[in-house]
């Protein structure tokens, strides 16, 4: 176990460090930082100005080592737009896109869990087949437009829930519900071929053989083994729904990561991009290394 | 040991499993098993063999029916039994452990907690009280360090040891009828010879009705005081494992005897027995003995219904020869 956990944390490490790298390149590869941070009306000596003020005159490494040590110490650096630390921008959203992730995820672990369970021991009967027809619709439908509709309709015509802001925790329930949408077709599936998958295993006729009930055979015995890759599955879903939750905030006018994201690309605050695309991928490595230590608390193949 | 027919643990008689409408996997198959008796059922894959201990247990997979005269066990008839009630006997009195011990036990759970569940559901016992019983019979079996054992994971043993943990398993609420399908084909040799001396020894000292299911005469021979010799779903030969060792009065059962190569008969330049063709799959209606297309002995009659006939002794073949003219060389 500790050999187990000891290489997944190096593995993290390693993908941290890439990510480092690459979010630092990418921000450097948009053009002329100082001249789109200066603005189209800026002379030569503003963009000069700039430049020296923000160390970019300095060779690339020298930008990139300044720049992942601070990072490493938690100093994000400051943003051109706001004039914060972007680790404040980051800290005051983060709240809003970590509730609203979870909301989103314990929804679509809610509806996919048992739904995917039971379309498994219900395997091709018509309570199967209707289950993965609502995966099918699931999949199909566009996020923003469900969540239009359901502000139209939940949030205007029945006036049930607000349909901006997070004054209220009722706030989160509509964006919650259009997330979990997005991640229970995935999850739906994964429960129910692993469930189909299990159900047919060698042990599951033991566990007959035995006389288990139904209920201990479809939960003790084979929902621990299906749930192996739902667990990984979640945990990047809940990623997405962190990351890629862009769209949804926008419809909801949430103040949360996403919609900093959003606004930090187009108004090319790159120290903001740069962190922003650091912190979401350091919370997806974190989710992937919870996945993977659920996972062997499951599995004691994995342990070894 | 003769006693059989008068008051069997397990009695089948006419039992039909078919798979859809194209496969009729076993054709009117009985068979009876008493107390303290082994029943061997020895046949090549796909005789039908492993779904008849199914058909049993009432484990068929999806797809498969199964219709009998009647499945009775200590006289009551399982056939009409509800799902639950079947559940019931299950690890209980009728127990039954498998051919793959390597994926039988559930990798995710521990040795001590897979076994205490039998003895948990059945008995109504509490935790330590079950898991009490399962390292007395882990070390019955002949595990060592049973306690240890309990805590442990399928994965970190061995193939013999898994299947001791099984056989153990089954034995946790003191079964009558232990149904064993194919239980040392996965393992090595020396393994094997350790676990069928287990197996006797245990059916002794618990006076078990073992129902052994094998596709190797040699493990016949060593265990079995009954044999029934199955060929494309029907039993084409039944009797005393001895009487049918001495004299196999069906022209299968003789093939299958000659593929065996005796040390000191066989000359070593001389080709080993063999049947040839494959076990057909047969279809619901279908008449006539199933092994006439690989038959040596066979006559256009033979497609037409095939008589039982008797060799005395309960010793009884599914061929339209008599016994005397089985025996006929280069059958």
């Amino acid at each position: 176990m500790r050999l187990f956990l000891f290489r997944r944390l190096l593995l993290a490490i390693l993908v941290c460090l890439t990510v480092l790298v690459i979010s630092f390149t990418l921000t450097r590869l948009s053009g002329d930082l100082a001249a789109s941070i200066a603005g189209p009306n800026a002379t030569a000596s503003d963009i000069a100005i700039i430049t020296r003020n923000y160390g970019l005159d300095r060779p690339l490494p020298v930008q990139f080592f300044d720049w992942a040590g601070h990072a490493a110490t938690g100093d994000l650096g400051r943003s051109f737009l706001y004039h914060s630390p972007v680790r404040e921008l980051i800290g005051a959203r983060l709240p809003v896109t970590l509730t609203l992730g979870l909301t989103g995820l314990a929804i679509a672990l809610a509806v996919s869990l048992p739904l995917g369970i039971l379309a498994a021991a219900r395997e091709g009967t018509a309570i199967d087949r209707a289950i993965m027809l609502v995966a099918l619709v699931g999949q199909a439908m566009p996020s923003f437009w469900l969540g239009l509709v359901m502000i139209i309709g939940l949030g205007l015509d029945l006036q049930w829930f607000p349909i901006s802001g997070v004054d209220t925790w009722q706030g989160y329930i509509m964006p919650g519900i259009v997330l979990a949408f997005s991640a229970i077709p995935a999850l739906m599936r994964l429960t129910r071929s692993g469930m189909i998958e299990a159900l047919a295993a060698d042990y599951i006729r033991t566990a007959r053989a035995k006389g288990l009930s139904r209920t201990k055979i479809v939960f003790k015995h084979a929902l621990r083994n299906a749930a192996m890759p739902v667990v990984s599955i979640a945990a990047v879903q809940l990623g997405f729904i962190l990351g890629g939750s862009v769209v949804i905030e926008a419809v909801f006018a949430l103040p949360g990561i996403g919609y900093l994201a959003w606004e930090s690309i187009t108004k090319n605050d790159f120290p903001v991009v740069q962190a922003v695309v650091l912190f979401l991928a350091v919370i997806y490595i974190a989710l992937t290394l919870l996945a993977d230590m659920m996972n062997a608390l499951l599995d004691p193949r994995l342990r070894g | 040991m003769t006693n059989s027919a008068a008051d069997p643990v397990l009695s089948v008689a006419d039992l039909r499993v078919t798979f859809g409408e194209r496969t009729e996997a076993v054709r009117g198959m009985s068979l009876s098993v008493a107390r303290g008796e082994t029943h061997c059922i020895v046949g090549e894959s796909g005789c039908g063999k492993s779904v008849t201990s199914l058909a049993v247990m009432n484990l068929l997979p999806r797809g498969a029916a199964r219709s009998a005269g009647h499945i009775r066990f200590h006289g009551r008839d399982l056939m009409g039994l509800s799902e639950r009630e079947m559940a019931r006997l299950r690890g209980d009195k009728i127990a039954m452990i498998f051919q793959e011990p390597m994926t039988s036990l559930n990798p995710a759970y521990t040795i001590g907690s897979q076994m205490a569940e039998v003895f948990e559901r059945h008995r109504r016992a509490g935790r330590r009280a079950a898991m009490d019983r399962a390292a007395e019979l882990l070390a019955r079996v002949g595990v060592t360090a049973p306690g240890m054992r309990l805590g442990q994971y399928p994965h970190q043993l061995s193939g013999g040891l898994r299947q001791r943990v099984m056989i153990a398993m089954a034995l946790m609420c003191d079964p009558e009828l232990l149904i064993a399908d194919e239980p040392t084909t996965a393992l090595d040799v020396t393994v094997q010879a350790q676990i069928l001396r287990l197996l006797q020894k245990l059916q002794q000292e618990l006076g078990l009705a073992l129902l052994l299911i094998t596709h190797d005469l040699g493990v016949v021979a060593r265990m079995a005081q009954r044999v029934s010799v199955m060929y494309a779903g029907q039993v084409v030969e039944s009797g005393p494992a001895a009487a049918v060792f001495a004299a196999p009065t069906h022209p299968y059962t003789r093939g299958l005897l000659a593929c065996i190569p005796v040390p000191g008969t066989v000359r070593r330049d001389e080709p080993l027995g063999s049947i040839p063709g494959m076990v057909p799959r047969i279809a619901p209606g279908f008449i006539g003995c199933g092994f006439r297309d690989r038959c040596g002995s066979a006559m256009p009659e033979c497609a037409g219904a095939v008589p039982l006939r008797d060799a005395g002794g309960g010793h009884t073949h599914l061929c339209r020869l008599l016994p005397d003219a089985t025996r006929a060389p280069g059958a």
